[in-house]
Parts: C-alpha cells; structure tokens; sequence
C-alpha cells in the first residue's frame, strides 16, 4: 500500500505541497520521543506522533520514513512545513487519537 | 579585577511538587553557604513565587541569588530561565501562567507546591497544576525568556527525560540556548566523549537539588568581574578574559 492510499483510507489531510505519495509504506512506528525515533524507526515506516516541531522532519528524513502523521488535531510549525518541503517528506495530520489512527492503519497494513 | 564565583544554577524550593518540604529559603541558604557557593539559582517548575523569599533570605549572607525557572516547553522540554531577579521574572511568570494548561494540582499524586516567606514560614500552596508542559513551543520559550531580560540554558541534556536531546533528537542549529547543562551523573570525562560534538554552546552543570544534602553538589565556576546576570552572560561568552568552568 503506498502512502496515497494510507491517505485517502484515514482521511489524512496532507499539509506540504512537495514529497513522494506514491512512496511505498512497510510499517509504522509510533511514538512521541524523536531520540527513541531516531534509534528504532525503520525505513519505509509512517510515523505517527504529536509532536510538531522542526526536528521531525530532520528525524524522519534521517530514519528514510515514507511520512510523518501527526494526530489530534495539532498542526505542524510553519517552520516545519518549510523544512519537510525542502526534504520532500511528506506530513498529514489526522483530527483523531494516535489510538485510532495507529489502530486503522494496524488494520490496513497488517491485517 | 576577575575572580572567580562558584555557582549552583539549579535549585528547586518546596514550590516544585517534587522537592523536598525542607527545601525552603533559609535552609537553602545555609546548606549553599555551607558548600560555599557564591551564587544560586532558584529554579523551580514552572513558577517563581519562592524566588523573592530565597532572596531576602540570603540579604547580607554574600550570597547571590538569582531569580529562575526550570520551565517545560510543549514539546516537554526542560528549559532554565535565569533572571537578576524583580520584575524580569515576575513578567516571565505572568507568560507561563498564561500558558499552563488548566487544572489544579493534585497533593496527592504530585506533592505539595508550597509557598514560603524569608522565615521559612508558609505563606500558602500554589494550586496550579505546574508539574505539567506549557503550550509554548521551545522556539517561543527562548525567544520569551531573551526578551524577559533572562539566559536560557537547556536543563540537564545527558538525561533520557525531559531534555531537549531526548524529546528532539538532537539540538536544533538555531535553537538560542546561551549554554547546554550537563546533570550532576555525568563527569566531565563522559560529557567530552559523549557531546563533544556540543562543543559550539557553552557548558555549564549544577545540582539539580531536590533535596536541601544535594545543593551545591555539583556547580560551574565563573571568572569573572562581579556575580551578576550580566557578568555570568560574559562569562559564558568567554569574552574579555572571562570563563566558565566545570568542575
């Protein structure tokens, strides 16, 4: 399933005009702390995570990620968007929990 | 003329929920001038309201206090805000309050937030949830803490909590930071081969104290002209033969 799927399936809604949605997606991780990404997110993965600084896409284009999603309702930095578009990495945000947006992509990729 | 003043820049009162009640402003004293400390910091979570009784506590003791706060970005990023003191910190504190989520502290989970005078008499307990993140962004935060008048120093980043390291990954180029804090767990000797990579911001290390046997054990010196804000600001600049060094 490529990330334009994933898209069109959680009702993601994609806030950088540059990056890949074409971009196969293997898996995903889950988490909040970008040390922890850094060190166990594997590449292909969507990220899914509250956090919305600039970091994230300096950590998900060092990790090779296929996108950030970032849950509940929260918006990335001005300066984030910025960065992801210069990196052509992808970042959607989603109204709903880290629960269910991990839970419904569980489903669409593993089950 | 330079000299040098030995500085304990983190130091929290019995306001943080998870200080120690004996953590009040003359035993902090005594224990600092017992370590024989030139200048402290208090730096309690998110407020300052025990900053003015350390103060007064110290008049006339030789020792200098400056007024802080170890305040939590959204991102949950422990940030030191260092004020001379007055109304600078009162200004910062005023934003924060603005900036803490609602809700009231539960003693019960968290501990107490108490608030004392220069005779270590409780004046009354703070019952805004302060343990928690503000809504400002670490970008904000700096640029809040410079304007305030204040140094803004990155709390303890060799910790795998709440550190700008292990919430961010890694410090962000254009992040502001006047100097990075190295907590009193790490030696020096680990630091270089651990952050050497750091080496483009200042270093300082301190306490961290929760507890009144831990002020002072672990401190930064300053060479320097006077034990002000101001000078401490040179001092971390290296400028005109000032110095930060630790241990």
């Amino acid at each position: 399933m490529n990330l334009s799927n994933v898209v069109e399936k959680l009702s993601l809604d994609v806030k950088t005009t540059k990056g890949d949605l074409s971009r196969e997606v293997t898996g995903c991780y889950i988490s909040d702390l970008l040390s922890d990404v850094m060190a166990h997110a594997q590449e292909g993965e969507v990220w899914i995570t509250l956090q919305t600084h600039p970091n994230i896409a300096a950590v998900a284009v060092l990790r090779n990620l296929a996108g950030i999603i970032i849950t509940n309702d929260r918006s990335p930095e001005a300066d984030t968007l910025k960065k992801a578009e210069a990196e052509g990495m992808p970042i959607a945000v989603s109204p709903e929990s880290t629960f269910d947006v991990g839970g419904k992509l569980y489903q669409l990729l593993r089950c | 003329m330079l000299r040098p003043f030995r500085a304990d820049l983190h130091v929290h009162t019995c306001l943080s929920p998870c200080a120690e009640l004996d953590m009040t402003p003359r035993q902090i004293v005594d224990a600092a001038k017992g370590k024989g400390l030139d200048i402290l910091a208090i730096t309690d979570h998110n407020s300052a309201e025990n900053t003015e009784a350390t103060r007064r506590a110290a008049s006339g003791s030789g020792l200098v206090v400056l007024s802080g706060m170890e305040i939590t970005s959204s991102e949950e990023v422990h940030v030191l805000a260092l004020f001379e003191g007055g109304e600078d910190v009162m200004r910062m504190q005023d934003v924060i309050y603005e900036n803490l989520p609602p809700g009231e502290n539960d003693e019960e989970l968290y501990g107490e937030q108490v608030v004392v005078n220069e005779f270590d008499e409780v004046m009354g307990f703070n019952t805004r949830l302060l343990i928690t993140a503000t809504r400002l962004s670490l970008e904000a935060l700096v640029g809040m803490i410079h304007s305030c008048g204040g140094l803004c120093v990155a709390s303890h980043i060799d910790r795998e909590a709440f550190s700008v390291i292990s919430q961010l990954g890694f410090i962000p180029g254009d992040a502001g930071f006047d100097a990075l804090e190295f907590s009193s767990r790490l030696e020096r000797d680990e630091a270089e081969e651990r952050f050497g990579h750091l080496k483009t911001f200042p270093w300082v290390s301190s306490s961290d104290a929760h507890y009144i046997a831990d002020v002072g054990g672990r401190t930064v010196t300053f060479t320097m002209e006077e034990p002000t804000l101001d000078e401490i600001r040179l001092a971390l600049r290296v400028a005109d033969g000032r110095r930060t060094d630790w241990p």
